[in-house]
């Protein structure tokens, strides 16, 4: 769930997550970005077309991405960053739609934990996304129109094969590191399952093997209400010239709850009441936390294509890794060379560390190398996206580690 | 594991009894010490278990493969023959189970070695007897109600539990105090006496 943000006390307030910002903007996402983004984008077809999970052909289809820092002459420090549901490929750069810092640049960059300076750092927009890789708000080639609800599903693991392809057309052989949260982290598994001769080392974060059925509960609801507003058209309102905002601002709102914790929302709103010194016996935003929740349904809807919620909160609820292998997770890694570093929230209760340990326990399992780093925090699933000290320092030293095992330049300045 | 006591001496004679190139899981690993001797001198594959989060995180951070989680309720996750050499050094008196975890340690790995604070020393009876108060040295620095060391044993004692779990005993030695091998041979009982430590290498 990337873009969450940080509680903030108001929405007016300086705002340091993804989505608090003070200006709402404007107009919707520019479509443009949508057919040719802002972005560099690689297009497929023919050979290269993409068979997906649901036995569908995505034939042509294209895929959206950034790099950061220079690929080394071994071709061995590549990095991909795996985004969450919300997120886009501009890990590490600014945002063309809301001019917002990258979304993980306290974690990507020059002299950052995933230091660019080091390694070459991709980020693609997952297949199904809605910023210039193939989703829902893209061209259908065939009929000119967007696809709309005619683009087949797509699943996790379409996503990752996507990727692949890309880093076959880049001419990355092998990753040093894949590293994602929460959708991005189930990306990460998908990838060392699938892939595991071309992931030296794994940062799966805050996720899980397998969505929860609390979680496609919350997912349901979500696009409930995107499909009740009338706006919807049965998801073809680019045609109709109209866009169901509401459901969507609605969606964002419930599944805004649950990137927090009670604690942290507390701390941030408590009852505090909005601009007001008493409550107004009305349905207005009385609470500092309803305004708060409006402002980031509000922002969502200007950037996110509503069906492309649809298909991405899918991809999460249908994505199971152990039950592609008769159910025995451990068996998704048997064999695996890969180094895998797992890292869990103590106050997240979307993706709670109980996932994590059952993923250690698979991995132990398959005799995998694993660490597992359980980081004190009361921000919920958000914590991953935010300035979190320990979290740092476990990605440092895990990639320090996995880096003097490759055989390539470390934080630390010495090559093994 | 919580239960360290303040002197690890015995890191060396752990290391020197482990094969160059070996798999390793390290149980209790703390900040990761040993497991960072083994991995750097004798090049092995080494894994850590450690409770504490600090623990767990100080490992991660110096490169160490480590997780958390406890003796008692994690090795059950582990496959058969999984490690050529478990280590369980100075916790196994912390452990809810002694003598599960002991039976946990045999089947994951061909090698097991584990190395306990020895109540039976002479220091401790000598407090019992004239003092009639649970021993605190500074080896074992905690008072009885705040001890993470929940399952104390004598040398005899832990050696009486390896006869009963038919494990074979390679190799034993009494350590004193900074953790040096008391340099003769003697009967249990005089090593049950001197015995600040002790260290077994055992194998199913």
């Amino acid at each position: 769930m990337t873009q969450e943000t940080s509680p903030e006390p108001t929405p007016n307030s300086e705002a340091k997550g993804e989505t608090g910002g003070t200006q709402a903007s404007a107009s919707p996402a520019p479509l443009s970005e949508m057919d040719a983004p802002s972005s560099q984008v690689r297009a497929f077809g023919g050979d290269t077309a993409l068979r997906l999970d649901s036995g569908a052909l995505l034939d042509p289809w294209q895929i959206a991405y950034e790099t950061y820092g220079t690929l080394n002459a071994e071709r061995s420090n590549a990095v991909l960053i795996c985004h969450a549901l919300t997120g886009d490929q501009y890990v590490a750069s600014s945002n063309p739609i809301t001019s917002k810092p990258g979304w993980w640049s306290m974690l990507v960059g020059p002299g950052r934990p995933v230091d660019t300076n080091l390694y070459y750092v991709i980020c693609a927009n997952v297949l199904g996304g809605c910023l210039g890789t193939t989703g829902p708000a893209s061209t259908n080639p065939a009929t000119g129109k967007r696809w709309g609800l005619d683009l087949p599903l797509v699943t996790i693991k379409d996503m990752v094969h996507a990727q692949a392809i890309l880093l076959d057309h880049l001419g990355i052989e092998t990753l040093f590191a894949v590293i994602g949260g929460s959708m991005g982290g189930m990306q990460v598994l998908q990838w060392a399952s699938s892939y595991p001769e071309r992931v030296f080392a794994a940062l799966p974060i805050a996720t899980a093997a397998r969505h929860s059925s609390q979680n496609i509960a919350f997912h349901e609801v979500g696009r409930q209400a995107v499909m009740a507003d009338p706006n919807w058209c049965g998801g073809r309102y680019f045609e109709k010239g109209v866009r169901p905002s509401k459901g969507l601002a609605v969606a964002r709102m419930a599944a805004h709850i649950t990137y927090l914790s009670d604690p942290a929302l507390h701390r941030k709103f408590g009852r505090n009441l909005q601009d007001r010194d008493a409550v107004t016996f009305g349905f207005d935003a009385d609470f500092q936390i309803e305004s708060y929740l409006r402002h980031q349904g509000m922002t969502f809807v200007d950037r996110f294509d509503p069906n492309s919620y649809l298909y991405l909160t899918r991809a999460m609820d249908y994505f199971d890794l152990g039950a592609d292998f008769g159910g025995t997770l451990a068996r998704a890694f048997l064999h695996s060379a890969t180094r895998f570093c797992v890292m869990s929230f103590t106050s997240d209760w979307l993706f709670p560390t109980s996932e994590s340990k059952a993923i250690v326990r698979a991995l132990n399992a398959a005799a995998a190398n694993v660490s597992f780093v359980e980081v004190e925090s009361d921000r919920g699933h958000d914590a991953f996206l935010l300035d979190e000290p320990e979290m740092f320092r476990t990605v440092v030293g895990f990639l320090t580690g996995a880096a003097h095992a490759r055989g390539i330049a470390a934080p630390n300045g010495g090559a093994a | 594991m919580s239960g360290k006591t303040s002197v690890r001496g015995d890191h060396r004679l752990v290391a020197d009894l482990v094969e160059p190139g070996s798999r390793v899981l390290d149980i209790g690993c703390g900040d990761g010490e040993l497991l960072d001797l083994l991995v750097r001198e004798k090049q092995v594959d080494g894994r850590g278990i450690e409770i504490s989060q600090a623990g767990v995180n100080a490992c991660v951070a110096r490169g160490l493969s480590v997780v958390q989680g406890d003796a008692d309720s994690d090795l059950a996750d582990y496959p058969d023959d999984a490690f050529d050499f478990v280590i369980l050094s100075q916790t196994l008196q912390a452990t809810r189970a002694p003598r599960v975890v002991l039976d946990q340690l045999l089947r994951i790995g061909s090698n097991v070695i584990v190395s306990f604070p020895n109540f039976g020393v002479w220091r401790n009876r000598l407090q019992l007897m004239f003092l009639g108060r649970m021993p605190v040295t500074d080896y074992l620095p905690y008072s009885w109600y705040d001890t993470p060391n929940i399952h104390f044993c004598t040398i005899r004692d832990f050696v009486s539990m390896c006869e009963e779990t038919d494990a074979h005993m390679v190799k034993a030695m009494a350590l004193n105090a900074r953790g040096e091998p008391v340099g003769f041979t003697a009967p249990w009982w005089v090593w049950n006496l001197i015995g600040e430590q002790a260290l077994f290498l055992l194998k199913r």
